[in-house]
């Protein structure tokens, strides 16, 4: 591997290069052995302070990077939007200044705003992670989803994977849909056409509203999370139609290869996007894609806060 | 790379051709034989990337002199460096893995060329992440000075006295792809 990680910033995987996502996931294999120690602490960001800036809420997410932080011996600040002088009108650009101000070298931002981690990064020192923003990307998300894969199948190149849901309002789907093209794989999104409409195909996706007849060529199903603060009547008919249609019930997982992997990013709405038992089956690495973002983000960390500052 | 034993680069001095390394190995793993009378209680940590190679050399050459198999394993010193954060761009991290536990152990760190002696100093913290082995030793294929750590070699290929700006290039077989080889090169 010759890729020179130079980033200080992870904004998106669309900007990424397959080599320098290849890197990530690489770097994540050591840091995931880390994990297998007695010791479960690196000194790697010793000294440095990172910052999680949440302004839409999050636990996952935010304690995923809050224990990779530690686990990388940095020093930790959690900032939730109700906590924050935002409430009190102060806007995000200063907010993150201040932070800077008080020596943070590393931000994690979680915003509802797409495009809230570019207008950072360029204005501050520090190294800007995405935690999700909007609709837009969740590049670490993205990683460990293609790390989970690459793990369990050996490579992502020639695999076929279908991502099931609300895609539109998804920014796990975008950023699993350019890691997934970049490292070789097919991807097939499937939905109700108000949620996944065609114009996806530019993107160099296959789309269906069939979900039966994807099933069977797929080597792994990423059921995406119906995402009822983000949905308005005009896009989702009701959930009893979405679960007829498009929920992975016992009945269709039939249709599966043996060997298919079931992922789901969390958190599950058991019973619609996924039948319970299917989510707790032999074929689900859903808790493994838990653990496996924790070595992902420790990687992000680790190449974006570690290069030096200019 | 060139695929050819020869640097591109004049005022190249070769150190050590594939034989006179070979021979090298083999004296350490003779000397490495004389300091641990215990052989079971082995183990050699390559640190990456070369020292990985050397270390599974030395234990094939302790096979051949003492008939036992002494496990080998990998130590990243990656993620225990003191100048993360001070460089442009991140050595590549590669996964640890040593035989465990290392309770009651001897290790062998084995590490190709021994220079401010930093790389060793993140070692002996990253084994300690693992467990409190009764001894460490450090095995090294050149050493070429310029210390700026209170740390030794117990086991030496080739002392190598060498100005601060040389380097110092090592070429192995299998992590290479090309014949061994060691050169000093002038600035």
């Amino acid at each position: 591997m010759s890729t020179r990680w130079e980033r200080k910033d992870l904004l998106g995987l669309r900007e990424l290069s397959p080599e320098e996502i290849m890197l990530v996931l690489e770097t994540a294999d050591a840091f995931k052995e880390v994990g297998t120690r007695e010791v479960k602490k690196v000194p790697a960001l010793q000294g440095k302070t990172l910052v999680n800036l949440f302004i839409e809420p999050s636990t996952r997410t935010r304690t995923s990077f809050e224990l990779a932080a530690k686990r990388l011996s940095a020093d930790i600040v959690n900032i939730t939007a109700s906590a924050s002088s935002l409430t009190k009108g102060e806007t995000l650009k200063d907010t993150a200044r201040v932070l800077e101000a008080n020596h943070a070298d590393i931000i994690v931002l979680r915003h509802s705003s797409p495009g809230a981690p570019q207008f950072l990064a360029g204005r501050v020192g520090a190294s800007v992670i995405n935690a999700g923003d909007g609709a837009h990307e969740h590049p670490t998300q993205g990683l460990l989803d293609s790390y989970t894969i690459r793990q369990k199948k050996g490579s992502v190149a020639g695999l076929h994977v279908a991502i099931i849901g609300d895609i539109l309002f998804s920014r796990v789907a975008r950023s699993n849909i350019f890691a997934l093209l970049k490292l070789g794989a097919q991807v097939t999104l499937v939905g109700p056409s108000t949620l996944v409409p065609r114009v996806f195909e530019e993107l160099g996706v296959a789309v269906s509203h069939d979900l039966e007849s994807v099933l069977p060529t797929a080597d792994v199903v990423n059921l995406l999370r119906i995402q009822h603060e983000r949905q308005r009547k005009e896009y989702f008919p009701g959930l009893g139609e979405y679960i007829r249609l498009f929920g992975l019930t016992k009945e269709r997982a039939r249709f599966l290869k043996p060997d298919c992997l079931i992922m789901h990013p969390g958190p599950i709405n058991r019973g619609v996007e996924i039948d319970s038992d299917l989510a707790d089956g032999a074929q689900s690495v859903i808790l493994e894609q838990v653990t496996n973002g924790l070595a992902v983000r420790m990687a992000v960390l680790y190449l974006c806060g570690g290069i030096a500052n200019r | 790379m060139s695929k050819t034993n020869s640097p591109e680069e004049k005022n190249a001095t070769r150190v050590f051709d594939a034989e006179t390394l070979r021979r090298a190995l083999r004296r350490m793993a003779h000397e490495i034989v004389e300091r641990n009378r215990d052989l079971s209680v082995l183990v050699l940590a390559g640190v990456p990337n070369r020292g990985v190679e050397l270390s599974e050399r030395i234990a094939a050459e302790l096979e051949a002199i003492g008939k036992v198999r002494v496990p080998t394993g990998v130590i990243d010193v990656s993620m225990h460096r003191d100048d993360v954060g001070q460089r442009a761009s991140l050595p590549v991290v590669r996964a640890s893995k040593l035989p465990l536990p290392l309770e009651g152990k001897t290790i062998v760190v084995v590490d190709d060329v021994l220079f401010t002696g930093r790389t060793c100093r993140a070692a002996l913290d990253a084994i300690r992440d693992f467990g409190r082995p009764a001894c460490i030793q450090l095995a090294v294929l050149i050493d070429r000075g310029h210390r700026e750590l209170p740390i030794r070699p117990d086991f030496v290929g080739k002392n190598l006295p060498t100005a601060q700006g040389e380097r110092v290039r090592v070429r192995l077989e299998k992590t290479d792809n090309q014949e061994d080889a060691v050169w000093l090169m002038k600035g």
